[in-house]
C-alpha cells in the first residue's frame, strides 16, 4: 500500500515538472511554473519521508535543514551577473548527489548480503562516472566564470593524452567492476575498489573536460553540465529503479542537449570542436591598438555627440555582451533607454544566442535593471530591423556584430549567425578598447566610416550618456 | 531493465517537444530549473541514509542528502528570483509632443563629425 502510494506521488511530481517546464515557455507563466515543479518536489520529499522505512527522520531533516540553508544562502545573496557560475555550481552539487547515492548502494548491498547483477552493476558505474565528472566540470565552469581560475583556455603538452588515457581507465573500472559482480556478497573487493576509482578518474577528468575551454565557450559548457546533472539523475534511478528520477533526469538531460545545440549552431561549431577548445585567446588588454596596425582610420567620438545622435534617432537598437555584465552596467543601460524613450525614440534589444557566458545571461541581467521582455528581442525577430535603424549601440559585444562572419571564408568565425547592426546607419561601440573579440579575430566594423567608438568603461560611458541626454 | 529504458526513452521526447519551445529570454532560468528538478536525487539520498544499510550507506546518502538539497532548494528560489524580474512594459506616460519639438539637425550634424 504504502509503495503504491509513494509511486502515484512520484508520478505526480513528475507530472508537475512537466507542467511546470510547459509554463516555462512564456515570461509570463514561468514563475508559476516554476514554482509548480518546486510543488511536486516537495511531493516527492513528503512522500519518501512519511511512507518509506526512514528510520532516522531526526536525521533525516537535520540533513535537509543543512542543505536548504545552504541553497537558501546562496540563491539569496547571488548578483544576478554572477548567475552562471552558480548555476554551475548547482549543477555540480547535483550531479555529486547522483554519483554518492549510486555509492552508497554499493555499501547498503554489501550490509544485506544482496548479490549484484550485471544491470545494477554497470549502471552503478555509469552514474558515478557522469555524477562525479558533472561535479568536477561544474566547479571548475564555477571557478572559471568567478574569475578564479583564468577564463583563458588551458592546455599543456600531453593533455590530450592523459584524457584519453583517463577515459580507458574509467572504461577499465566499469570492466573490473561488472567482472567482480558474479561473486559479489562474497568478495566485495573489486567491485568497491573499482566505485572508488572511477570517481577518482571521472573527477580528474571532468576537470580536463572544462579547463580547455575559453570563457566565452562557457555558455555551451555550462548547457552540456546542465544535460550531464540530468542524465546522472537519470542514471540514478536506472540504479534504484526509479521513476521519477528517471523521468525527471531525461527531461533535464533533453533540455541540457537542446540548449547545447542551440548554441553550438549559434556560433556555427560543433560540440566536438567546442570540447576540443583551444579556439582562440582572449587577447592581452595591453596589447598594441590595432587599428593603426590595419592602417585604417578609427573614428572615436565622445559622450555628447553621442548622446546628441541617440537622442535624435527615430530608432535605436543595443546590443548587449558580455562586457555589459563585466561592467555591471544594466541599471544604466535602462536608464539611458528610459530616457531616449521618453523623448520618443524607439528603443529595442536585440540579443546574440551566445551573448554572455550562458544561454539567456543578457536577458536575466535586463530583467534585473526592470527592462520589460517585450522590449527584449531574438537575432531572428529582429534582424531585418537594422536596415531602418538609426543607431545601433554595441555595448562589451564584439564577434557578435563582426561582418567577417558573413563574407570572409578565412575568418574562424565564418558562418556563425550575427546581429546585422553593420545595415543601420550608425554603429556606436562602447569598449575599452579596439583588441579583438574572443576569436582573436579583429572586427572589420571598428574601422567602417558609419562606425564609431566611444571608448571606455561601459558603466563609466553610459553615465556619461545619460548625463549629456538629461542636459540636451 | 527495458522498463525503465523506456521511460526513460519516452520522457527524453517528452522533454524535447515541451523545452524546444522555452524562448531563448528565458533560458536562464529554464537551466537553473531543470537544475533544480534534477535535484530529485534527494529522494533517493533519503533512501540511502535512511533505511538500513549500514553506516557507509547511511553516512555517503548523507553527503548526498546535503548536496541534493542544495541543488534543490538553492535551483528553485533562485530561478523564483530571477523570473520575478520578468516583467511585460508597463503602459508608459509617453509625452509624444515633447520629442518633436528639439529635433535640430546641426546638432545631427555634428555627431557625425569624426574625431580621431
Amino acid at each position: 500500500m504504502a509503495t503504491t502510494i509513494i509511486n502515484l506521488a512520484y508520478l505526480l511530481a513528475a507530472a508537475l515538472f512537466i507542467f511546470g517546464l510547459k509554463r516555462l515557455q512564456s515570461p509570463a507563466t514561468a514563475r508559476g511554473g516554476n514554482q509548480l515543479a518546486a510543488l511536486g518536489m516537495l511531493i516527492a520529499v513528503v512522500a519518501t519521508l512519511f511512507l518509506q522505512k526512514i528510520l532516522t527522520p531526526v536525521e533525516m531533516i537535520a540533513g535537509l535543514a543543512v542543505g536548504g540553508l545552504i541553497g537558501v544562502i546562496l540563491a539569496k545573496r547571488v548578483q544576478m551577473t554572477s548567475m552562471p557560475e552558480l548555476v554551475a555550481a548547482f549543477n555540480g552539487f547535483g550531479g555529486l548527489a547522483s554519483a554518492l547515492v549510486a555509492s552508497a548502494e554499493v555499501a547498503r548491498y554489501i550490509t544485506e548480503s544482496t548479490p549484484l547483477d550485471f544491470t545494477t552493476t554497470l549502471t552503478i558505474m555509469i552514474s558515478v562516472l557522469i555524477g562525479m565528472v558533472t561535479f568536477s566540470g561544474s566547479f571548475v565552469a564555477f571557478g572559471k566564470l568567478s574569475g578564479k581560475i583564468s577564463g583563458n583556455p588551458i592546455d599543456f603538452p600531453g593533455m590530450r593524452v592523459l584524457t584519453l588515457l583517463l577515459t580507458v581507465g574509467s572504461l577499465a573500472a566499469m570492466v573490473w567492476a561488472v567482472m567482480g559482480a558474479p561473486d559479489f556478497p562474497a568478495v566485495t573487493d573489486p567491485v568497491v575498489w573499482s566505485v572508488v576509482g572511477l570517481s577518482a578518474l571521472a573527477l580528474i577528468l571532468g576537470i580536463l573536460l572544462v579547463i580547455p575551454i575559453g570563457g566565452a565557450d562557457m555558455p555551451v559548457v555550462v548547457a552540456l553540465l546542465n544535460s550531464y546533472s540530468g542524465l546522472a539523475a537519470a542514471a540514478t534511478g536506472f540504479v534504484l529503479s526509479n521513476t521519477a528520477l528517471i523521468v525527471s533526469g531525461a527531461l533535464v538531460g533533453a533540455s541540457g542537449l537542446i540548449l547545447t545545440n542551440i548554441m553550438c549552431v549559434a556560433m556555427n561549431r560543433s560540440l566536438l570542436n567546442v570540447l576540443l577548445g583551444g579556439f582562440g585567446q582572449e587577447a592581452d588588454e595591453a596589447a598594441p591598438v590595432a587599428g593603426a596596425v590595419e592602417g585604417k582610420p578609427v573614428t572615436a567620438t565622445t559622450p555628447d555627440d553621442t548622446a546628441i545622435l541617440l537622442s535624435y534617432a527615430e530608432k535605436v537598437i543595443i546590443v548587449p555582451g558580455y562586457g555589459l555584465a563585466v561592467a555591471q552596467a544594466q541599471h544604466q543601460v535602462r536608464e539611458l533607454a528610459d530616457l531616449l524613450q521618453e523623448r520618443g525614440v524607439e528603443v529595442k534589444y536585440a540579443i546574440h544566442p551566445v551573448a554572455g557566458r550562458m544561454p539567456g545571461h543578457m536577458n536575466v541581467l535586463l530583467a534585473e535593471a526592470n527592462v520589460p521582455y517585450d522590449q527584449l528581442f531574438e537575432m531572428d525577430e529582429v534582424n531585418h530591423e537594422f536596415d531602418t535603424t538609426d543607431v545601433s549601440l554595441v555595448i562589451g559585444a564584439n564577434d557578435v556584430v563582426n561582418p567577417a562572419a558573413r563574407h570572409d571564408k578565412t575568418s574562424p568565425i565564418y558562418g556563425m549567425p550575427i546581429l546585422n547592426v553593420d545595415h543601420s546607419r550608425t554603429v556606436i561601440f562602447l569598449k575599452r578598447s579596439l583588441r579583438p573579440g574572443y576569436s582573436g579575430v579583429q572586427n572589420e566594423l571598428f574601422f567602417s566610416p558609419n562606425t564609431r567608438m566611444l571608448f571606455g568603461d561601459a558603466k563609466d560611458s553610459v553615465t556619461s550618456l545619460i548625463t549629456e541626454v538629461k542636459e540636451l | 531493465m527495458l522498463e525503465n529504458l523506456t521511460y526513460f526513452v519516452l520522457a527524453m521526447f517528452v522533454g524535447r517537444e515541451v523545452i524546444s519551445k522555452v524562448p531563448q529570454t528565458l533560458h536562464t532560468p529554464l537551466m537553473s530549473g531543470s537544475n533544480a528538478i534534477s535535484g530529485i536525487t534527494i529522494v533517493g539520498a533519503l533512501v540511502a541514509a535512511g533505511m538500513v544499510g549500514g553506516l557507509w550507506a547511511k553516512w555517503i546518502g548523507f553527503a548526498a542528502l546535503i548536496a541534493a538539497t542544495i541543488n534543490v532548494v538553492g535551483g528553485f528560489m533562485v530561478t523564483d528570483r530571477m523570473l520575478q524580474m520578468f516583467k511585460k512594459k508597463e503602459k508608459p506616460a509617453l509625452e509624444a509632443a515633447k520629442s518633436g519639438e528639439r529635433i535640430d539637425g546641426q546638432a545631427v550634424e555634428k555627431a557625425g563629425v569624426k574625431r580621431e
